[in-house]
């Protein structure tokens, strides 16, 4: 690990001002990818600004929205009831990341900032990384992958956002609070995040020493069912190979709102507009779920490994919504 | 080029104790805890947060101190293994051992510690529920359904008292 100076300022005012004002300053939430990719030389800041005790920590709760502070943990959030209440799928996407030791440690706000599950951007001593070093390649479109994304990818980078809160949160169409040195904005979810194109390096709209204060989650309407059906090698404490968040709102026995995430194959945490309105309208069932399945997972750039994804994807949005509209899977 | 960044002062409050550092801003709670303050419950298995085996409790709450730097844990309270026993061992410690829970021993603290907080956070209620919230705690020498039993044991008890 390179060497580096701990600082700890009191406000958010004056950490944003410390990061701006430093191109190789970094923010330090939890600590679960920072520590990390510092440990492996991947991220080398030479100032660490320790925000973890920032007042961002408040769950605010409307009848419409829940605000929540970035810095609040994934198992903080976990906890609140109105999860279980209004937006199940948040709370199952929570609870299907990672370890309690890390989501004890793992903030909001970090989460969605987390880098990417990609071996070889991982590893400084692979060359070739159009995200670790634009220009040079990518050794997972070359060599061999399979932890990798198959939408939103091409030659230059296949890394995965290997959030599971993120897909549940485009899904529920989350709006980012933020705030840099010449003030706030609020971004949605679905805009905050850039494929890779020609610059994989360059992963959101943020800015260098912008930081993301609170998540704003608007809560389905009373009645919407909703549910996070993650896919793996195992059953608990591993990324998912495909994964899908279904919020459904029928009334009726038709589906007035779809919204549907998708986690395990995009570059991005993946909102699948398509396959949402082929469902608005319809009557829940096999024929329109698996329409909406294969508009989903369209336009693919696969690999040798990722192949398998394809399929696997379908089948998995299929499941997802025959639970969440109460069919058998 | 030389950038020699000043060693951060530290004070954390370890199994009750005060414990005062002064050292490189790298210093992980983990190496505090083993090299430093000489506590070597605390297992360093993977040191990338992917194993469990250095899960210790930070003002109560479950972490990897592998993961966690010591500057950051200023003026916190943390509680490692060597906390748990007082004239008689911890009633996980006495299961572990009872339902032969461990074979190198490796994780095992990592073990007991996750299942401390486990049972704080009441979700030992089932053995399902004991396997997805324990599944932070990697066992190499695969000794899962005795690590169950053991806190099911626990927990047991602890439901049957309540």
């Amino acid at each position: 690990m390179r060497e580096f100076a701990f600082v700890r300022p009191t406000n958010v005012e004056q950490a944003v001002e410390l990061v701006t004002g430093d191109p190789d300053a970094a923010y330090l939430a939890g600590g679960t990818t920072l520590v990390d990719l510092m440990k492996d030389g991947v991220l080398r800041p030479r100032r660490v600004v320790d925000i973890a005790r920032l007042p961002l920590r408040e769950v605010i709760r409307t009848d419409h929205a829940v605000t929540v502070g970035a810095l609040t943990t994934m198992e903080e959030l976990a906890a609140e009831p109105v999860l279980a209440e209004r937006a199940p799928v948040l709370r199952e996407a929570l609870l299907a990341g990672a370890s309690t030791q890390l989501r004890n440690m793992a903030t909001i706000g970090g989460n969605l900032l987390q880098r990417a599950r990609c071996r070889y951007f991982r590893d400084p001593s692979v060359r070739a990384c159009n995200k670790r070093s634009p220009g040079s390649g990518c050794a997972a479109v070359d060599e061999s992958a399979r932890m990798h994304a198959i939408l939103g990818a091409g030659e230059s980078c296949i890394a995965l956002h290997a959030s599971d809160l993120a897909v549940a949160l485009v899904a529920l169409d989350a709006v980012v609070h933020l705030q840099g040195t010449t003030g706030t904005r609020r971004v949605p979810l679905t805009e905050f995040y850039r494929v890779p194109g020609s610059t994989p390096e360059r992963e959101n709209v943020l800015e260098h020493g912008q930081l993301i204060t609170a998540v704003e989650i608007p809560l389905p309407a009373a009645g919407t069912a909703s549910g996070y059906l993650k896919i793996r090698d195992r059953a608990s404490y591993e990324f998912a190979l495909v994964s899908a968040a279904a919020v459904l709102e029928i009334r009726d026995g038709v589906i007035h709102d779809a919204r549907m995430g998708l986690g395990g194959v995009g570059t991005i945490p993946w909102r699948a507009p398509t396959a949402e309105s082929l469902l608005r309208g319809a009557r829940p069932g096999t024929g329109v779920f698996r329409a909406a399945a294969a508009s989903a997972i369209r336009d693919t750039f696969t690999v040798p490994g990722t192949a398998f994804k394809v399929a696997l994807a379908r089948r998995t949005i299929e499941r997802a919504l025959s639970t969440v509209s109460g069919g058998t899977p | 080029m030389s950038f020699e960044p000043p060693l951060v002062r530290t004070a954390v409050q370890v199994n009750g104790f005060e414990r005062k550092l002064e050292a490189d801003a790298r210093l992980t709670l983990l190496d505090a805890l083993r090299d430093v303050i000489g506590l070597t419950g605390t297992k360093k298995g993977c040191d990338q947060g992917a194993c469990g085996a250095c899960t210790v409790l930070l003002e109560g709450r479950r972490v990897l101190s592998c993961l966690t730097l010591a500057a950051q844990c200023d003026g916190r309270q943390v509680t490692t293994i060597e906390a748990l026993a007082g004239d008689d061992l911890h009633p996980l410690q006495a299961a572990f051992i009872r339902r032969d829970a461990f074979q190198c021993g490796f994780c095992t603290s990592g073990q007991i510690m996750s299942a401390v907080a486990l049972l704080d956070e009441g979700r030992a209620g089932s053995d399902d529920e004991i396997r997805e919230f324990m599944s932070g705690n990697l066992c190499r020498c695969g000794a899962y359904p005795n690590i169950v039993a053991a806190i099911r044991d626990v927990a047991g008890g602890r439901n049957h008292d309540a």
